[in-house]
Parts: structure tokens; sequence; C-alpha cells
């Protein structure tokens, strides 16, 4: 008889891995690479995987995407499962971004602004041609290098709202929701939104900020400001009852400036998106701050049709660990649905044979 | 397992899950959301079911894990293992045996007993989601216990086929009340629901919600009095152990449209095929 078991078993599972394991270190005969090279080298790599990760940690990201065989949604999703491991302290203060040790800083909206434009570390004016020479050991010339600026530099919001031109933070105290712990329930709050954004996937919230400057949504926007550099993470331990600094991560903030609202109790002023991601992320922080504002319809009365507007759509669907899960199990067995799938046509056909559809209706 | 607490999850999540199953069995065939955590396995490949086993499981149980009613399907060995693995029980095939029986697509053909517990792997907890994308609308549908889109949708079947065209997921009403989608089981598994001894619970890790049906609690499959449910399987007898009341997988043995019908529910089979062996000698 030719029955021949389909199905897996424990010695094919195993096999698989050891299959994987000798793909994923390569050639043997190369060296092989370290943790301190790909947190070193592929510093965007490992800023998206601790993004979507939900985890700052550079050491353990770099491990991910080894681990993943650079694969960076694999890499954030073995950072999340480790991340959910983890106990819980507290939260920390609000990151304050204008003690921000700055290391880029441009505004769209204003020529010069105090604490000045600073470029940093960019590709935006690089021209995209292939750089053969670094295909070989490649030791770049030093940057220049000057004076940090020390003092607090203002937002771009900050200088707008001396004139009460743009909208406020809006009110804090209260304590912010938390999505990994309690499931998002509909509607959901700005806390829980921006939560879910910054944790979201790059790719899709480009896209969808993408189609908000397409039409589908459209909210005028400027870049106030992106800024990226170091900031201090301080905790209130509730023993000792005043902040202590628990250490620095890099994050990216980008504040959109959109479209001037008013009305006959509030003066028109300008309205805000706004995007915080860990690491060197300025296309992802972008995409949050048009997402955010577009979201944001209905808080202003905006007509709210398009897809980035709709929040249970886009947060629903943004979370790229949720995502690939369900795309992917397809990949797992329904035999025993598709077998009752095929009864079901054999059966319709079958009586469609007997007596026509539309008798049948009757 | 080192490192990591009895059966993975922490205590405190465990509490909450088990705070949330507590009302799931409150309230038979409601949705109660829960804070799912990320599991070391993949959304959409059992993270719901599995976070309920390890919130029900304790060190004297003994854990069988199914999907598609077999043992030896990829994805329930690697459950299985993983449970091994972080709780260290003993796990077995045999449906009997078990106390604890996580399951994905199946209802194990052998009755259950009052002394065990099914979980079931659930990808979409609610059964109006393809009627009605917006949780926040099919929350207020079950609020109001407004099922008329799915009555819509069975009726324009009928009309249009002759027949419901839901060979499985078929929805379900729970102790009258809820309408709650059973997990993509085939509709044939349906009524083993009804009046089970044993306490059923479903896990959706993605969607996040958990919900129950308590033992011995009214299932009925939704239908019309002038079209009633009916189970249905594939019109053949088990080419293995010859039986003919069981769901049946359809292998396909060559390319001239060869078929061999066999159990999908591995353990049922083997263990028919084992009894009329001793009853041969």
């Amino acid at each position: 008889m030719a029955y021949v078991a389909v199905k897996g078993g424990e010695r094919a599972i195993d096999n698989a891995h050891a299959w994987m394991a000798e793909e994923r270190r390569g050639d043997p005969s190369a060296p092989e690479l370290g943790l301190d090279q790909i947190a070193g080298q592929l510093g965007r790599a490992v800023d998206r995987a601790m993004a979507e990760g939900s985890l700052y940690d550079r050491e353990l990201a770099a491990l991910a995407i080894k681990q993943a065989q650079g694969d960076l949604i694999e890499a954030a999703f073995l950072l999340r499962a480790y991340r959910t491991t983890l106990p819980r302290f507290g939260h920390a203060e609000p990151v304050d971004t204008a003690r921000m040790q700055l290391r880029r800083r441009v505004s769209a909206i204003f020529k010069d602004l105090p604490g000045g434009q600073v470029l940093g570390p960019t590709y935006d004016y690089t021209h995209r041609l292939l750089d053969f020479s670094l295909a070989a050991d490649n030791t770049p010339q030093p940057a220049a290098q000057a004076e940090a600026a020390d003092e607090r530099v203002p937002r771009a919001s900050d200088i707008l709202g001396h004139e009460a031109l743009i909208e406020g933070d809006g009110p804090t105290g209260e304590e912010p929701g938390d999505l990994t712990r309690e499931p998002l329930a509909f509607p959901a709050g700005r806390d829980l939104r921006l939560q879910a954004l910054a944790r979201g996937d790059e790719g899709f919230l480009l896209a969808l900020g993408y189609s908000t400057q397409r039409g589908w949504g459209g909210t005028h926007p400027f870049v106030g400001e992106i800024r990226m550099g170091e900031v201090v993470v301080e905790m209130v331990p509730p023993e000792l009852g005043f902040a202590i600094d628990i250490g620095d991560i890099t994050v990216t903030e980008c504040q959109m400036v959109n479209q001037f609202r008013g009305s006959k109790t509030v003066p028109p002023q300008f309205t805000r998106g706004y995007g915080l991601a860990f690491g060197h992320a300025e296309r992802k922080a972008m995409g949050m701050a048009l997402v955010d504002r577009a979201m944001r319809a209905e808080e202003f009365g905006e007509e709210a049709t398009a897809p980035a507007q709709r929040v249970e759509f886009v947060l629903s669907h943004c979370d790229n660990i949720e995502a690939t899960g369900f795309v992917e199990h397809l990949k797992l067995p329904h035999y025993v649905d598709f077998q009752s799938e095929l009864e079901a046509v054999r059966r319709m056909r079958a009586a469609v044979a007997v007596e026509p559809v539309a008798e049948a209706a009757e | 397992m080192k490192g990591y607490n009895f059966g993975y999850l922490d205590e405190q999540t465990k509490r909450m899950i088990r705070r949330a199953i507590l009302k799931a069995v409150a309230i038979p065939g409601h949705q109660i959301p829960f804070g799912s955590r990320e599991m070391p396995l993949p959304y959409g490949w059992g993270t719901g079911g599995i976070q309920v086993t390890a919130s029900v499981l304790g060190p004297d149980d003994t854990l069988k894990v199914i999907d598609q009613g077999a043992d030896d399907t990829t994805n329930a060995v690697s459950i299985r293992r993983f449970f091994a693995r972080t709780a260290g029980v003993r796990t077995t095939t045999h449906t009997e045996e078990a106390s604890v029986i996580q399951t994905r697509h199946r209802i194990p053909e052998r009755k259950l007993r009052e002394d065990q517990i099914l979980v079931y792997q659930v990808p979409q907890p609610e059964p109006l989601s393809r009627l009605e994308p917006s949780r926040a609308e099919t929350k207020r549908l079950h609020a109001l216990a407004d099922y008329g889109l799915m009555q819509v949708k069975l009726y324009e079947d009928i009309a249009r086929l002759g027949q419901v065209s839901i060979s499985y997921d078929y929805p379900v009403m729970v102790n009258g009340r809820y309408l709650m989608s059973p997990s993509p089981i085939p509709a044939f598994d349906n009524p083993k629901m009804h009046g089970m001894p044993a306490l059923q619970l479903f896990g959706a890790g993605r969607e996040k919600r958990i919900y129950a049906i308590p033992p011995y609690t009214d299932v009925r499959s939704l239908d019309f009095d002038d079209h009633p449910f009916r189970a249905t399987r594939a019109p053949h007898a088990c080419g293995l152990c010859g039986a003919t009341d069981s769901y049946l997988d359809e292998v396909v043995t060559d390319d001239r449209g060869g078929r061999l019908f066999v159990c999908s529910d591995t353990d049922y089979c083997a263990s028919r095929r084992d009894t009329a062996q001793v009853a041969a000698q």
C-alpha cells in the first residue's frame, strides 16, 4: 500500500534545525561574525531590531540578528520573546528630548533656530553610487570634530509654542497605558497609539505615511524638527522618592507640524504629529509622526475615511510580529479544514448535477 | 528548564490568565480580553492555546497535543516538546491517559471525561469577523445579541447554493446567549461540544482573547428549522482501521486519482487496530 505518512515527526524537526544552523554559519573557512561587528558595523539593523523588538539592548539585538541570519523581523521576534520573560520594575520618567546630547538636528521650517542645524551622520546628501572601495578593508578619514553644545536645545514645537501657534503637549501626569500588559481596546488613547506605532513595522508606517501624502488622508505636514542623539533615562524608585539616572539611550524624534485648525472658541493653531524610535531611525520616526497625526482626524473634526486615519485598522495591523506569525501560519497543516471544504464542494457539485441551482433556491 | 519558571510563564502572568479563564467559564462563549504575552513560538502557531495550557498545567498533569487530530504533526511535536522542556510534565498520545489535551483543528473521537480539559488553539475568536471587520462594532453586536448578520449569511448560502457553505469553524450558540467560533474544527466535530463533560478552553494569543465552555453546556450549531445542521464526513470507511464513525483525512496515493481515506485522529485509529489485533489472537 502506498500510504506514506506525510506527518513530520521529531527527527525531521531536529534535522531541519541542524541544517539551518549549518546554513547560518555559511562557509566555515570565512571568519565568523562577532556580535561587536554586528553592533558596530550594522548599527541601523540593530536599531531597527531594537525598535520593533521593544527592547533597548544593542548586544542582545546583535545576537538576535546573528541568530536570525539578518532577518530583522525574526530578530525583533527573538527580542520580544526574550523581553516578555523579564521582570518589570516600573516605568521611567518621560525622557526630556530638549536635553538630548544631539548628534543630528534639522528643521525644515526655520532656516536657523536656537541650537542651529546639525547635519550629523546622515546619508541624506550622499550620491547613491556603490562605493567599491568598501569591498576591501577600509579605514575612513577621521571626521572633523566640534565642541558639543552643552545647553538645552529647545524643540521647534517649543519655539512655536511660545506664541501659542502650535498645540501643546497635552496633559501629563496620568500613568500611561501599557499595551504589552493589557490588550488593546478601541477607542485607543494617544498614549497607546504611540506605543503601538513605536514598535510597529517600519515598512507599514512608511507606506501608510506615504499614502497620506498622496491624498489618502492628507495632513499637510512640515518637518518641524528631527533630532537624534542620546537621552538620559530616569526613574523614581519608590524607596528614594527622587529621580535617578539609569542609563542613556539613543533615540530619533520627529515633530511634524501640520495644518492649522481653529474653531469659534479656539484660535487657529498648528497641529502636531509625533514620532519617536529607538536608535537612528528617521524613516520610522517620520512615518510614525505622519500616521499619528492622520489618526487624530476625528479629534480635529476631519472626515476619517483613509486607511491611515482609521485607528483600529492601523493599530491592528502595524505589529509585524503578529502579522508575520499569522501570515506564515498558513504553512502549518490545514488538511482537516481543506478536507471539509473538499467534501462540501463535492456535495454541492453532486446536488447541482441532480437539479440546477436555480431550482434549489426556490 | 534552567532559567525559566514552570511552564515558561511567570506566576504573575499565569494568575492574570487564570483570572481571564475564570471569567470565561462564568460567561460561557463570551470573549474575555487578556494581556497575551509574546511566546517563543510565533503568533498563529498556537500561542493562545499554549498560554492557557501553561496556566492550567500542574506537575501531576499528563499532556497530549494534537494538530489535525494527529500527535505526530510537526507543530504538535513542537508544542509537546515545549512543555516537556519547560514544565517537565508527562506527555502521552493516548486520549484517555491525558488530563490536559491541547488541540488545533480537531476534537478527539473518543468521548472526553469530567477530569479532562480540552484546550483549543484559536486563530480568530470573533465569529463575525468575516462579516464585520471592526472589533469595536462586533463587541456591540455581541452585547445586543444581534446575530442577524450571521443568520443572513446562512440564509444567503442556502438560497444560492442549496446548503450552508461553511464546512469548518462553523458558528455555534453557547448557552443560548453568545455566538462563538468553535475554532477551525470541521463542522463534523461541532456536536461533540454540546454537553461535553470536559471543560473546554479556547485561547487566541494574537487576538488576545480567552473564552470557555463549562462542562455540560448547551452548544448548538447555528441553523434553521427547515434546514437543520448536518455533520458530514467523507462517505468512506477508514482504510486502516475500518471505522465508519470517525473524521477522515484524504491521502493522495498516486497521480491517477488514487485516494486512501484514513482516520484523522491517529490515536483513535491506532487503538482500534490494536483492539482488532488482540481480538484476532
